[in-house]
């Protein structure tokens, strides 16, 4: 249709033909990098300090190699102890998979796993791409950088791994679970009583199971890939709770990292003498 | 509410350039920015350019950029802003412009051709497809879709960096792959179709890094990464990247 109105090349006298992104040459011809009005740098801006301080904060704890463990309570950090450099604790995961060699915090072994499992996790994915990478900072909001691959390259195609690493954080939720049981003991091993760190354990442990069950790629393995749901009334069922789940998995995902900093950090406070814990019963 | 004279800066020109022009345009209770454009075209310039067709945020066409974020023109009620705010309309910023707020957006066509139609299942003639709710439930909600291609139009992947066109097919029609390989009849398997395979391959999954823009976006409010993007990354690793699921389908007894 002849309406002189087809797109052409820009001729010399726009803007740069160099330019690109919404700055390329055929696009509509707005100076501005963006005209968002709203506040849009607040979101990535809190998420990138909330992180952060969050990593500060684990790894201080991580290199520490103290304190973590006052009977019956012991950090989720420092559990399951897979080295032989670890306090002993009553009944607890000690494993000394790794021997005496390793002369650093025990923590540093185990904590890769959970750490992996949420820098793959695709909702942290979100997080960290737009809060630390701005890429892109918000919606509509251009990028700084001249080239993106996004995760078709290494290391970013490495993200594919996520799901190996739900396994793993499986494994280590029930460690978590049976570190929270041990903790209805008392302070000579006794079962049956409860203080407030039970309680702390015990929150730290369902958020922990619900962030991890709310995973995508638990989703996917429970049900998502199939193609006929009516062939599989039960995974389809699981999939539906799954869902459930998945639908809140940014709220999880922040709630269990808070939690199991607070988790460590009550630990930290009996274990360094710094507060008793109250028993209830 | 009594009516009131709002601010507008709206862009105008074409592909050899252009920019925002004020205009002061009466507002009434109940409008929407589509109307304030119409005022525009009625009252001031009468050779603005803009598509629209339903009024209804159904049809799809009167996408725009309306203070730097990608919305539908119908769909964006005046009494959202303060009296006092200055409303810029611009057109979609990801695509060539035609002219005022009129895009070419015939990427999208491009990319809708490149993804393989719905294979027939052999045997079954017209009339003779049953399908069970369950199993129809995840794609029927990508067919919800409008195709304003305010997803497309905000996806960085392409908003930013023209030259990733070429190779990523953009959210809306990576959730076209996702509802044909979850649509329980689509026998594209057994026609040689891949589309896990060819949702990474060929359609540029890899480029998506599911920063949510098209999902926050979405006038029908399709939850495009979390039901179909993503789904769609976890089945494409269950071919590239698995070995497990590999070898679960060598010797698993019942189809999925």
């Amino acid at each position: 249709m002849a309406t002189g109105t087809d797109p052409q090349a820009r001729t010399t006298s726009g803007p740069d033909p160099a330019a690109h992104g919404v700055h390329a040459p055929s696009r509509a011809a707005v100076p501005a990098r963006h005209l968002r009005t709203d506040r849009w740098w607040l979101a990535p801006a809190a998420t990138a300090a909330g992180l952060f301080a969050f990593v500060v904060y684990s790894t201080w704890r991580a290199f520490s190699g103290a304190d973590y463990y006052a009977e019956p309570y012991v950090s989720p950090f420092y559990s399951p102890c897979v080295a032989q450099n670890c306090v002993p604790m009553k009944g607890g995961a000690n494993w000394e998979i790794f021997g005496a060699w390793w002369g650093l915090s025990p923590a540093l072994l185990i904590l890769i796993f959970p750490l992996g499992f949420r820098l793959t996790c695709y909702y942290y994915r979100k997080a960290y791409y737009r809060g630390f990478w701005a890429s892109p900072p918000a919606c509509a909001v251009p990028e700084p950088r001249a080239k993106y691959t996004g995760e078709t390259r290494f290391p970013l195609i490495l993200q594919n791994l996520h799901r190996y690493f739900f396994y793993f954080a499986v494994i280590v939720a029930g460690i978590l679970t049976y570190d929270t049981v041990l903790g209805f003991r008392d302070e000579s091993g006794r079962w049956g009583h409860m203080g407030l760190g039970t309680l702390v354990l015990l929150i730290n442990i369902v958020l922990i199971w619900a962030y991890t069950l709310s995973c995508h790629s638990c989703r996917h393995i429970v049900g998502g890939r199939l193609k006929h749901f009516s062939r599989h009334p039960v995974r389809y069922r699981l999939w539906g709770w799954v869902s459930s789940l998945n639908a809140r998995h940014m709220a999880l995902a922040w709630a269990s990292l808070v939690s199991v900093a607070l988790a460590d950090f009550y630990v930290y406070l009996v274990a360094s003498g710094a507060f008793d814990d109250p028993r209830f019963f | 509410m009594t009516a009131y004279e709002a601010h507008f800066r709206v862009w105008r020109g074409d592909v050899e350039g252009g920019g925002l022009k004020d205009f002061h345009v009466e507002v009434n209770e109940g409008e929407v920015v589509l109307d304030i454009v119409h005022r525009i075209q009625a009252t001031q310039a009468p050779d603005l350019a803009v598509r629209w067709n339903c009024k209804a945020g159904k049809c799809g066409s009167c996408s725009a950029e309306i203070n730097g974020r990608p919305r539908l023109l119908c769909m964006t009620r005046m009494s959202v802003f303060g009296r006092d705010e200055t409303i810029t309309i611009t057109p979609l910023r990801a695509f060539p412009v035609v002219r005022d707020l009129v895009t070419d957006v015939s990427f999208n066509y491009e990319k809708a051709r490149e993804v393989p139609a719905f294979v027939p299942p052999e045997g079954l003639g017209p009339g003779e497809y049953r399908m069970w709710q369950e199993d129809v439930g995840r794609p029927q909600e990508f067919r919800k879709c409008i195709e304003c291609f305010l997803c497309q139009d905000t996806c960085h992947v392409v908003r930013d960096f023209e030259e990733n066109k070429q190779a990523f097919a953009g959210p809306r029609f990576l959730m076209r792959v996702a509802e044909l390989d979850m649509h329980p009849l689509d026998a594209a398997g057994e026609a040689g179709i891949d589309r896990k395979r060819t949702a990474q391959e060929e359609h540029g999954l890899g480029y998506c890094n599911i920063t949510k823009c098209c999902t926050e976006v979405c006038p029908e409010g399709i939850k495009i990464t979390d039901n179909a993007l993503i789904p769609l990354k976890e089945r494409a690793v269950d071919r590239k990247y698995d070995p497990l699921v590999w070898l679960g389908n060598k010797i698993r007894r019942r189809p999925s």
